[in-house]
This record gives C-alpha cells, sequence and structure tokens, in this order.
C-alpha cells in the first residue's frame, strides 16, 4: 500500500460511518430510550472530551497549564460570564502560565 | 426564522447558536496548525495532507492515521486505517442525532454527513430550539471545515516552523469550550452521573487506550445508564432541551 491508498481508503470509510447515520430512520430519534441515550451520550462525550482535551498528552497523561485554565473557565461558566469571554480568558490563562514558566 | 420587511429577524437563541459556532469552531480549527505540521513531519506531502482535511475531515481520526504513520510507516497501512475507522464510528452515533434537524433532501443530508463531527454535533444539540438547532449545525460545520483546511494547508505549508499552538493556550481553549457545552446539561442528577463517570473512565483509560478510544469507551457510561434509566426522571424531562445559559447576555 502506497500513502495514497492508506489515506483515500480511510477517508472513504471515516466518511461512509458518518453518511450510515443518517440511513437510520428519523422515527428512531423519537423514541424516549433513544432519545435519552443520545442526550446522555452528548453527555459522555463532552464529559470525556473535556477529560482528554485538559489532560490528554502524548504520554497519556499530563497535568500542566491547562488544568487551571479550565478550572478558572468553569468557576466563569458557574458566574454565567458569556460563552466567548470565558473561552478567551481560558486561552489567556493558559498562555500566561505558560509564558511565566 | 421570522422574515421582516427589509432584511431577516434572527431570533435570540439562533443568534446564540451562531455565536457558539464562532466560539468553538475557531478555537478548534485553528488546530488544523498543528495537524497540517505533525502530518508533513509524518512523510506525508502537502497535498495529502490536505485531501485527508478535505475528505476525512475527522480530526481524531486524522491525527490518529498520522500518528501511526508517523511509527510505523506504510508498512503499518492496516493498523493506521482501522484505527482512524474506528476513532470515526462515533460519527456514526452524531449522525443518529443530528439527522432529524437536517431533513429530507440528498444533497443537504450528503453535505450534513461530510459536516457531523464532534464540533458540530455537540453546538448543534446544546441548543434549545430546531431553528437555532440547525444554525449552529451548518455554522459549527462551515467555519470548521474552512478554517480546518485553511489552517492544513498553512501547517502543512510552514511545518513546525510557527512552533507549539499551545504556547497560545488554543488547547485549553478548546477544553473551555467544551466545558461551556456541557455546563448547561448538568442540571438533573442523571446527566451528572454519566458526565462524572465518563470523565473517570476516561482519565482511567487515557494512559493505557489510543488517543481517542477512552473518549468511545466513555459513551459506555451513557449507554448503561440510558438502557436502564438509572436515576432517571420522566421522559418528558429528557425530552424537552434545557435554555442554553451561553445564549443569555
Amino acid at each position: 500500500m502506497t500513502v495514497w491508498h492508506i489515506i483515500l481508503i480511510a477517508s472513504i470509510a471515516v466518511l461512509a460511518l458518518k453518511l450510515a447515520g443518517f440511513t437510520i430512520p428519523a422515527a428512531w430519534a423519537e423514541k424516549p430510550t433513544v432519545a435519552r441515550l443520545a442526550n446522555l451520550l452528548t453527555v459522555s462525550l463532552l464529559a470525556a472530551l473535556i477529560v482528554v482535551q485538559t489532560l490528554g498528552s502524548a504520554r497519556g497523561f499530563d497535568v500542566d497549564a491547562r488544568l487551571p485554565a479550565v478550572a478558572v473557565a468553569a468557576v466563569l461558566f458557574a458566574l454565567r460570564v458569556p460563552f466567548i469571554v470565558v473561552i478567551i480568558a481560558a486561552a489567556l490563562v493558559a498562555a500566561g502560565i505558560r509564558a511565566l514558566t | 426564522m421570522t422574515h421582516g420587511a427589509g432584511r431577516v429577524a434572527r431570533s435570540p437563541e439562533v443568534s446564540a447558536a451562531i455565536r457558539s459556532s464562532f466560539a468553538v469552531g475557531l478555537a478548534v480549527a485553528a488546530y488544523g496548525i498543528s495537524f497540517g505540521a505533525l502530518a508533513v513531519a509524518a512523510g506525508l506531502d502537502v497535498w495529502q495532507a490536505c485531501v485527508l482535511s478535505l475528505l476525512m475531515f475527522s480530526g481524531g481520526s486524522q491525527f490518529a492515521l498520522v500518528g501511526v504513520l508517523a511509527t510505523g510507516g506504510t508498512a503499518a497501512g492496516g493498523a493506521a486505517i482501522a484505527s482512524a475507522v474506528l476513532l470515526g464510528a462515533r460519527n456514526s452515533l452524531y449522525a443518529l442525532r443530528v439527522a432529524p434537524m437536517i431533513g429530507p433532501g440528498v444533497a443537504k443530508r450528503l453535505l450534513a454527513g461530510h459536516w457531523t463531527i464532534d464540533e458540530s454535533t455537540a453546538v448543534s444539540t446544546a441548543q434549545p430550539t430546531l431553528a437555532s438547532q440547525r444554525a449552529g449545525f451548518w455554522w459549527t460545520g462551515a467555519i470548521i471545515y474552512v478554517g480546518w483546511n485553511v489552517t492544513t494547508l498553512m501547517g502543512a505549508l510552514i511545518g513546525d516552523q510557527l512552533g507549539d499552538v499551545s504556547q497560545y493556550g488554543l488547547d485549553a481553549a478548546a477544553a473551555a469550550a467544551f466545558l461551556g457545552l456541557l455546563w448547561p446539561r448538568l442540571k438533573q442528577l442523571q446527566p451528572i452521573v454519566v458526565a462524572v463517570g465518563a470523565a473517570v473512565v476516561a482519565a482511567v483509560l487515557m494512559p493505557v487506550l489510543p488517543a481517542g478510544l477512552p473518549v468511545l469507551a466513555a459513551t459506555l457510561v451513557a449507554v448503561a445508564v440510558g438502557l436502564t434509566n438509572w436515576l432517571g426522571t420522566r421522559e418528558s424531562d429528557l425530552a424537552e432541551a434545557e435554555p442554553d445559559p451561553m445564549g443569555e447576555r
């Protein structure tokens, strides 16, 4: 296999998986269990993505400037600060800590 | 949406959805620079890096493919494809979630399918109304698709000369964006328990599983709690989306 083969096979397969989800009948999503599952799936994915994005590294697990930045974001969200302001604040906290350390 | 005399009046929900799209989309799209740089470092040429972002368009899968190729080369092609596809499996679940808000039409559904990723799904499903869900999906998908491909090209062209994007705190911004999407969903005991459980599963599995799989494994918590309806309330509580605090100003 060349690099091009690998890229095209994997890309088409990933795209096909996305499209497969659209062929499932819409009525499915109206069922209480499916709706509940879909809601909880979103919650679980977001929670896991926060952990991976905050602590993940090439070595698996790393505590660095991201953790205090996300903690600051949590406080600001609790105080109902607008979304975009919280995002910028989190980036500034992480960038600031890295610049100073 | 209501059509006014001169211009289209946007509901507050739709405006809030578009603001969320920009906040999440721009932070995430910036990561294309690191992908482009990593892809070139792994031995891909600029065209190959760009085709991955144009055609595959799923960050986790792309990073996984490039990561395996970086260590194993084309001899590890099978493993590279398998890890990318495995990581892309969660997009099927996302598609099931967003399909009702997209509606019929083959061309529209093909494009929506291509743009069904973590962020477009997360932003759209966090919105309270159908109009704002649609706005969240298409705006987030478009912003990230354009941004991701432009920054992939930039990253591939300049390699790692720019340095680490984490220097600018963009990795922390992406984490905060996910937190902002999760926040309004944690008003009942059941989703809170699922969020804590999923976070623990992801944290425990992160050091032992390849990148992306801990996130997939964490969804098992949602499946277990969802199927048994453990700590559940009336279905109506779940069917009705909570208003999104992100839209409150």
